[in-house]
C-alpha cells in the first residue's frame, strides 16, 4: 500500500476526500478509513512521490523486474511483457500469436520442458524455479528460472498458462562453477580409486614374491603354514620357505623383519633370496644366517638406516629306511621353536646366544639338532603370535608359556590340524592380533612314513 | 511356487507395480518414458479399468522404484530397460498382454516383445522414437551436441530431489502427509540416475529393432511434437509391418496428459479391435 500516512488536517472540512493520485483509490480498493488528507506544506512532495508511484497495472507488468507472459494451454504465447522482450532482443508482433513457449528455448532446454516441465505443469498444475536457457536474437543465451501456473476456468478446465521469467545470468554463472568443482572432485575420487585399485594389484604381486604360493611335498613329511598380515596394505614383514636344496635334503626358514608395510617388505625380499642362495651355496643353517647377516648389514647399516630380522633357519634330512627326519637349526634373536611329540608332549628347542641378523658385521649363530619321528611336528612361528594382547582389557601378552601349552593339548597331531588350530586361536585374538603373525609346521605322519596324500599340505591365509 | 511368488513380490517391490482396473479383462500395460514416472498415466488409467486390468510400474531409477537396484551397467542400454518389463511380466505372470509405451519406453516394448514374445500380444507406441540424432537421410530432430545441452539442463534442475529428500520420494506411499513435501517428486530423479537413462534414452538407435515386431502395433503421434517429430511417426510406421498410425491433434510430447480424450479413443478403439 502507498498510505501518505499524513494526519487528518482539522481544517478540512471534508475528511472523506481522497487525493487524486492515491493509488489504493485509483486501484478501487475500499480500505481507506478515509481519515488521511494531505496537509498543504506536504501536499508538493507527496504529489511527486505518488507520481512515481503512478504505476498502471499495464507498466507493472510491461516494465516489471522479470519476464512474463501469457500462453495457451498449447504454448501458443498471448502475452509478452517488455522486459522480456526485450532481454530476448525479440518484437512483440513476431512472438504474439505466432511463437510458442519451446520456441524460445534452446534445444536442451526445450527437451527438458517436453520431459519434465510440461508435464508436471499438467499434472500439478503449478510448477517452480526451473532453470533453463533462453535464445536470444543475436544467438546468445540466456539462463533463467521460470515458473507457471495453469489458470483453470469455472468448470475446472484448463484455460491458460502463465509464466514468470527471472534472469539467472549471475546465479547459473556461480552454479557452473559449483558443478564445475564438483566434477572435479568426482574426478579426482575416481582417479584416486583407480590409482588404488592399481597400487593393491602391484602390491599383490608383490607380496606373492614374499611367500611360496604353495610348499614343495617334502617326502616322508607333511608341511602346513599359516600367514597373517596386519598392514592394511596386505605387504608383511614376516616370512617363510621350504626347498629343495638337493636330491635328499630341504631347507625351510622362518623369520620377522623388524618394522612393517613396505620397507619391512623390501628387507624380506632381500632377506628370503639371499638366505634362498645362500642355502643352495652351504646348506649348514649357521653358515646361511652368517651370510644373510653379512648381506643386511652391508646392506643398510652404512646409510643410517639399520635393518635387521630374526630368522630360523633349517635343514631337514629324512630317512627313508627309519621314517625319521633329522633336523638342524640355527637361529638369529628368533623365538625357540617348538617340538610336539608324539606322546604328547611339547617343548621348545633352545638356540641360545644367537644375535639378531644384520646388527654387527660378524653375528654368531648357534645351531642346534634334533629328530622328528613319526608323530613328531616341528613348530617354527614370529612373536604376532606369542605378543598378541589377551584379556578384556587387551593389556596382557599370550606369552611363550600359554603357547607351549596351547602345543601341548595339539602334540601327536598331524601339522595340518596344528596349523588349524592355532589359525582359531590367532582368530580368537581379534584385535589383539596387531603384528604380522607367520606359522609353519613340519611334521612326520604318525601312521604312514610315506608322503600325506593330503592334496592341500599347505593353508595360507591373510585376514 | 512359493520361490516365484517371493521373485514376483521382489519385482513388484522394485519396479513400483500397481495393478488396478478389472481384474478379470485383459490386461493393459502401462509405461513411462523418460523424465517422470507412472503417474503421467493418471488420465489413461480412468478410460480403461472398467474393461481392463491395468499394471502400471516404475522404471528402476524413475519414480518410486528400488534406487538400490539401479546399475549403470544395466541401464545403460535400452535392452536393461526391456529386462525391467519382462521381469514385471514374469512377476505378474502376463500372457499377450498390451503394452503401450510413451515415448522410449515405445521402444522398450518393442524390445521386450522380442526377448519375451509369448508376454506381449499387442504395442501401443505414444510419441515414439527410434532415434532421436539426425543420421544421413534420417530425421530424428536432433544433434548430438542438442543431448548434451539436455543433460546439462538435468544437471540444473533437481526438482525438489536431494539426498536428504531421496529416501521421501522413493519409499512412503503410505505418508500422504509427506504430499506437499513430494511436489515434483513424480520427475524427481537421482540426478545420477536420471543422466544415465537420458543419455541411453537420446543416444539410442534401434530403428532396426522396428523390423522385427511380430505384433499387432499402434503408433501415435502428435500434430506438433518437439522430441518426436512428423517424419519420425511416418518411419516407425512405414517400419513396423501392418502397424497403423493415428496422428493426434495435440501439442507437445505428452498426447496423453495434454489431449487425453483423443488419446484414450485411439487407445480404446485400438484394444477394441484386437480380439
Amino acid at each position: 500500500m502507498c498510505r501518505t500516512g499524513r494526519q487528518t488536517d482539522p481544517a478540512d472540512p471534508h475528511p472523506d476526500t481522497r487525493t487524486d493520485t492515491d493509488p489504493d483509490t485509483a486501484a478501487g480498493t475500499d480500505t481507506d478509513t478515509g481519515t488521511d488528507v494531505e496537509a498543504d506544506s506536504g501536499k508538493a512532495s507527496n504529489a511527486a512521490f505518488a507520481a512515481l508511484l503512478e504505476d498502471s497495472a499495464e507498466d507493472l507488468y510491461e516494465s516489471a523486474p522479470c519476464g512474463y507472459l501469457s500462453m495457451l494451454m498449447d504454448g501458443t504465447i498471448a502475452k509478452i511483457n517488455t522486459t522480456l522482450l526485450d532481454w530476448l532482443g525479440l518484437d512483440r508482433e513476431a512472438v504474439v500469436g505466432r511463437m510458442r513457449f519451446t520456441d524460445l528455448l534452446t534445444v536442451g532446454g526445450k527437451l527438458y520442458h517436453e520431459t519434465h516441465f510440461a508435464p508436471l505443469l499438467r499434472m500439478q498444475g503449478r510448477i517452480g524455479g526451473i532453470a533453463l536457457e533462453m535464445k536470444q536474437a543475436d544467438g546468445a543465451r540466456m539462463p533463467v528460472l521460470v515458473s507457471s501456473v495453469v489458470k483453470y476456468g469455472g468448470g475446472g478446465e484448463p484455460l491458460l498458462i502463465r509464466t514468470t521469467v527471472f534472469d539467472a545470468r549471475d546465479r547459473r554463472a556461480y552454479e557452473e562453477e559449483l558443478l564445475r568443482g564438483r566434477k572435479a572432485a568426482e574426478e579426482a575420487r575416481r582417479q584416486a580409486e583407480a590409482d588404488r585399485a592399481r597400487l593393491q594389484e602391484a602390491l599383490a604381486v608383490l607380496q606373492q614374491s614374499l611367500l611360496p604360493a604353495t610348499l614343495p611335498p617334502v617326502p616322508g613329511m607333511e608341511t602346513a603354514a599359516h600367514y597373517f598380515t596386519a598392514s592394511p596394505d596386505r605387504l608383511g614383514g614376516d616370512f617363510y620357505d621350504v626347498f629343495p636344496v638337493d636330491g635328499k635334503r630341504f631347507a625351510f626358514f622362518l623369520g620377522d623383519v623388524c618394522g612393517k608395510g613396505p620397507q619391512a617388505a623390501a628387507v624380506t625380499s632381500l632377506t628370503r633370496y639371499t638366505l634362498r642362495a645362500a642355502a643352495l651355496h652351504d646348506s649348514e643353517p649357521v653358515a646361511a644366517l652368517s651370510t644373510l647377516n653379512k648381506v643386511l648389514h652391508e646392506r643398510y647399516s652404512a646409510g643410517g638406516d639399520p635393518r635387521y630380522c630374526t630368522a630360523v633357519f633349517g635343514v631337514l634330512e629324512p630317512d627313508p629306511a627309519t621314517g625319521q627326519v633329522t633336523v638342524r637349526i640355527a637361529s638369529g634373536g628368533h623365538p625357540p621353536a617348538l617340538v610336539l611329540r608324539a606322546d604328547g608332549t611339547a617343548d621348545f628347542l633352545p638356540t641360545p646366544g644367537g644375535l639378531l641378523v644384520g646388527v654387527l658385521p660378524d653375528a654368531r649363530f648357534v645351531a642346534a639338532t634334533t629328530v622328528l619321528a613319526p608323530g613328531d611336528t616341528l613348530l617354527l612361528y614370529t612373536d604376532g603370535l606369542t605378543e598378541a594382547r589377551t584379556g578384556e582389557d587387551r593389556d596382557t601378552l599370550y606369552g611363550d608359556e600359554a603357547l607351549r601349552a596351547f602345543a601341548t593339548e595339539h602334540a601327536g597331531r598331524r601339522p595340518q590340524a596344528v596349523i588349524q588350530a592355532l589359525t582359531g586361536l590367532l582368530d580368537e585374538f581379534g584385535d589383539g592380533l596387531d603384528d604380522d603373525t607367520a606359522l609353519l609346521a613340519l611334521g612326520v605322519p604318525a601312521s604312514d612314513p610315506v608322503p600325506d596324500p593330503d592334496p592341500d599340505p599347505a593353508t595360507k591365509s591373510t585376514r | 511356487m512359493r520361490f516365484g511368488k517371493l521373485v514376483g513380490m521382489d519385482i513388484a517391490r522394485r519396479n513400483n507395480v500397481t495393478v488396478t482396473g478389472n481384474p478379470q479383462g485383459p490386461t493393459v500395460v502401462l509405461a513411462h518414458g523418460f523424465g517422470c514416472d507412472q503417474n503421467m498415466w493418471r488420465l489413461t488409467v480412468p478410460a480403461l479399468s472398467e474393461r481392463y486390468r491395468v499394471v502400471m510400474f516404475d522404471y528402476v531409477g524413475s519414480g518410486r522404484s528400488d534406487l538400490s537396484a539401479f546399475s549403470e551397467a544395466r541401464y545403460s542400454s535400452l535392452d536393461g530397460y526391456a529386462r525391467d518389463v519382462v521381469e514385471v511380466c514374469e512377476a505378474l505372470d502376463l500372457r499377450d498382454a498390451v503394452f503401450v509405451g510413451h515415448s522410449v519406453s515405445a521402444m522398450i516394448g518393442v524390445l521386450a516383445a522380442d526377448l519375451a514374445p509369448e508376454r506381449i500380444g499387442a504395442l501401443v507406441m505414444v510419441a515414439p522414437s527410434p532415434r532421436y540424432i539426425d543420421d544421413a537421410d534420417y530425421r530424428g530432430g536432433f544433434s548430438a551436441p542438442d543431448i548434451d545441452e539436455l543433460l546439462t539442463s538435468l544437471e540444473s534442475n533437481y526438482l525438489g530431489w536431494s539426498a536428504a529428500m531421496a529416501p521421501v520420494i522413493m519409499g512412503n506411499p503410505e505418508r500422504p502427509e509427506l504430499g506437499d513435501e513430494l511436489k515434483n517428486s513424480f520427475c524427481a530423479t537421482d540426478p545420477d540416475m536420471a543422466r544415465v537413462f537420458a543419455r541411453t534414452t537420446f543416444l539410442s538407435d534401434s530403428r532396426d529393432d522396428l523390423k522385427s515386431v511380430r505384433v499387432p502395433t499402434l503408433v501415435l503421434e502428435c500434430t506438433q511434437d518437439a522430441i518426436a517429430p512428423r517424419e519420425v511417426g511416418a518411419f516407425v510406421q512405414r517400419s513396423i509391418p501392418g502397424s497403423t498410425l493415428i496422428t493426434l491433434d495435440a501439442i507437445g510430447h505428452c498426447p496423453h496428459l495434454s489431449a487425453p480424450e483423443a488419446t484414450n479413443e485411439a487407445i480404446t478403439g485400438f484394444l477394441a479391435g484386437l480380439r
